[in-house]
């Protein structure tokens, strides 16, 4: 199954490394985040006083490949989606920086914001308000490029050209309007939308988990179509751990603003090593009758971003915490063997004291 | 895991191929909003009536029989059907039918001109408040809510008795007295617009602030704006008459249907058909804008949500 995953072959990496736009060559990552930081501020009262901050991203490091695609799990309001969008700087960071092949992202010194969106693009999860109801959808898709110097005349060509390459006939959906679409194909132009700027990298913020399995399944099939034809970059967004599986080159696992583990798919797959990676793989819902799922693997929700646990965050749910959990937070650990697969738990760091460190625990062992 | 059937995906075209490409029309907003209004009686009615009422105003010269100006000391207070006066002749003399049909260029004037520039004014400064929110939209809220301590009718008269009578101060007052509030309902329709996605989809685009608006926001909320707005035209006809009854707006001889109820007023006991003209007229327009309104707000009400 994992082997129709496209990887990122050699002739494909030739294809990406001679575009005009490759600045890094083929050792430097498309893009670096280092210890993004996000935390909104809560203000209250007459005067605006600030009570205290959400933490939705605190901390994030992460690394996306040339042509690869990158899947992003966690559950809903680990701070995905803030991740998403400070990747397109439609938010700012509050600290940490950002590295888009070779260049730093800031508007002073480096790659402007401007340029990025050039370079990079965005799918929304809800396709209904990602759409200008009052706009036919071809002038949706050609907004874009008519905002960077396109004519309107070359950008309506382009943009019915892309309707046809994602699948739905321009003769016909040409001019119509986004009430009178159903969710895939809504969905359909809002990547169109995203390629009409032939962008390098595409971020698809949930852009399949509205939709109902059958058309999720043809969506993610043109994703990837798309891809290979257009050599792009992919960072897939999602909480449906099977679609992020069959999609996804690398996998990072998110947990309340931090990214606890990251590794290839069939490596976070066949041996997970976070217990919040291990929690969120036993919770698929098993098809087989003889197998299924008895008791939920983690309980409760996760705690609140406000006021985050001390130390390791997924403390407070985990069967394996002790006090070093509390005291300290857990750096990111590469295990040994695989250059890619890093965990951020203390039970794979052999200088934090736990009690279980290399015993390689499975929280299964603990929940049944 | 599901196995997916693969997308195949075959040759396109390419781009230049589609340059004459024969697409489909899909009925656009607009057309469904005139297609609701072409099924509404109502408003049909009240739009055919108000033709009647501005198409007469603007033809008065030819259509009225005499000098709206001009008096016969002998033919004074006449009644409605006298011979020679199909509306009858007021305290001076002057013919009633010729007066009106005068008297509704100014009270049109007064009504539409107002509104529309406080639309221009106030709507561009409540989409920029609540396009940009923050410190923009707290300066610009904070002074419109100055002018909501007074009640609308008091300001324009506070206005017009500061400035001196006459049709442009008038003019001046009214447009003055209607920024507030539509500078309130554009911000409020605004704040929820920006906030969509599409928005967001459109900035990361790299499209500037006036192309968001103009483009992305505008389109989304010029039908509540002008919704409300078309309600303000009756409102201000009325305030313009009041304020000429008041004897603020403009001056005797003027042909005014304010100024003409109130030299009018004082012969209701002898011909109260008479005085009760020129109010009739502007219960009507102000009816039928009000009414027109309404269509507008249902025919506009379109739910686009699927």
């Amino acid at each position: 199954m994992i082997g129709q995953v496209p990887t990122t072959g050699a002739d494909r990496m030739q294809r990406i490394l001679a575009d005009a736009r490759d600045r890094g060559g083929p050792g430097q990552p498309m893009l670096i985040l280092k210890d993004i930081k996000r935390h909104f501020p809560i203000r209250k009262g007459v005067m605006n006083r600030t009570v205290g901050h959400v933490q939705a991203v605190d901390g994030v490091s992460l690394t996306v490949m040339k042509g690869e695609i990158l899947g992003v799990v966690g559950e809903s309001g680990c701070g995905k989606s803030t991740l998403s969008r400070l990747m397109m700087r439609l938010v700012e960071p509050d600290t940490g920086e950002m590295i888009f092949d070779g260049d730093l992202v800031d508007d002073k010194v480096g790659l402007t914001t401007r340029r990025l969106r050039r370079q990079m693009q965005m799918v929304f999860q809800d396709s209904f308000s990602s759409l200008n109801p009052r706009m036919p959808i071809e002038e949706t898709i050609a907004f874009a490029p008519m905002m960077n110097g396109s004519s309107r005349s070359d950008a309506i060509a382009a943009a019915r050209a892309l309707l046809d390459q994602v699948g739905l006939s321009a003769a016909m959906f040409a001019r119509r309007y986004p009430h009178e679409l159903s969710g895939g194909q809504r969905q359909r132009v809002n990547i169109a939308r995203a390629l009409a700027v032939n962008p390098r990298v595409v971020i698809l913020d949930e852009a399949v988990s509205a939709l109902d399995k059958s058309v999720e399944a043809q969506v993610l099939q043109l994703l990837i179509r798309l891809q290979e034809e257009m050599d792009l970059t992919y960072v897939f967004v999602s909480h449906d751990l099977n679609v992020v599986r069959y999609i996804s080159d690398r996998i990072a696992v998110m947990y309340l603003g931090r990214i606890v583990e990251t590794g290839s798919v069939d490596e976070i797959w066949d041996n997970p090593r976070h217990p919040y990676t291990q929690a969120l793989l036993a919770s698929i819902p098993s098809l087989d009758p003889d197998r299924r799922t008895m008791a939920a693997p983690i309980y409760g929700d996760p705690p609140n971003p406000i006021n985050p646990p001390s130390g390791c965050r997924f403390r407070t749910r985990c069967p394996f915490a002790e006090t070093c959990c509390e005291m300290h937070d857990p750096a990111a650990v590469t295990l040994p063997g695989s250059s890619a697969h890093a965990v951020s738990c203390h039970m794979e760091n052999e200088a934090s004291g736990h009690s279980r460190v290399g015993t390689n625990a499975r929280i299964a062992e603990v929940t049944q | 895991m599901t196995s997916y059937a693969k997308d195949t995906g075959s040759e396109f075209p390419s781009v230049s191929s589609y340059r004459d490409l024969k697409v489909q029309e899909s009925p656009g907003y607009w057309a469904m909003v005139r297609k609701r209004i072409l099924r509404d009686p109502v408003t049909l009615i009240s739009a055919a009536i108000l033709l009647v009422i501005i198409l007469s105003a603007i033809l008065a010269p030819v259509l009225a029989p005499y000098d709206p100006y001009v008096g016969n000391i002998m033919t004074r207070m006449k009644p409605v059907g006298f011979e020679g006066h199909l509306l009858g002749t007021d305290e001076t003399g002057r013919d009633m039918l010729s007066r009106l049909l005068f008297g509704g260029r100014l009270s049109l004037i007064a009504g539409v001109v107002p509104v529309s520039i406080a639309l221009l004014i106030g709507g561009s400064l409540g989409i920029t408040a609540g396009f940009f929110g923050g410190l923009v939209n707290t300066v610009i809220m904070r002074v419109t809510d100055v002018f909501y301590a007074f009640p609308s009718i008091l300001l324009a008269i506070a206005i017009c008795g500061m400035l001196g009578t006459g049709l442009f101060n008038t003019l001046l007052s009214l447009t003055l007295v209607f920024i507030p509030p539509i500078v309130r309902i554009s911000e409020s329709v605004t704040t929820q617009v920006r906030n969509l996605d599409f928005v967001e989809a459109a900035r990361a685009s790299g499209a500037g602030s006036f192309a968001l608006m103009r483009y992305q926001v505008l389109p989304n909320v010029l039908a509540p704006i002008l919704v409300y707005t078309t309600s303000l035209v009756s409102l201000s006809i009325i305030l313009a008459a009041g304020l000429s009854f008041l004897g603020l707006g403009v001056s005797a001889p003027a042909a005014e249907w304010g100024l003409m109820l109130n030299s009018l007023r004082q012969m209701i006991y002898i011909d109260p058909v008479l005085a009760a003209l020129p109010g009739v007229l502007i219960f009507a327009t102000s009816m039928c804008f009000n009414l027109i309104s309404d269509g507008l707000r249902s025919a506009m009400d379109v739910r686009l949500k699927v």
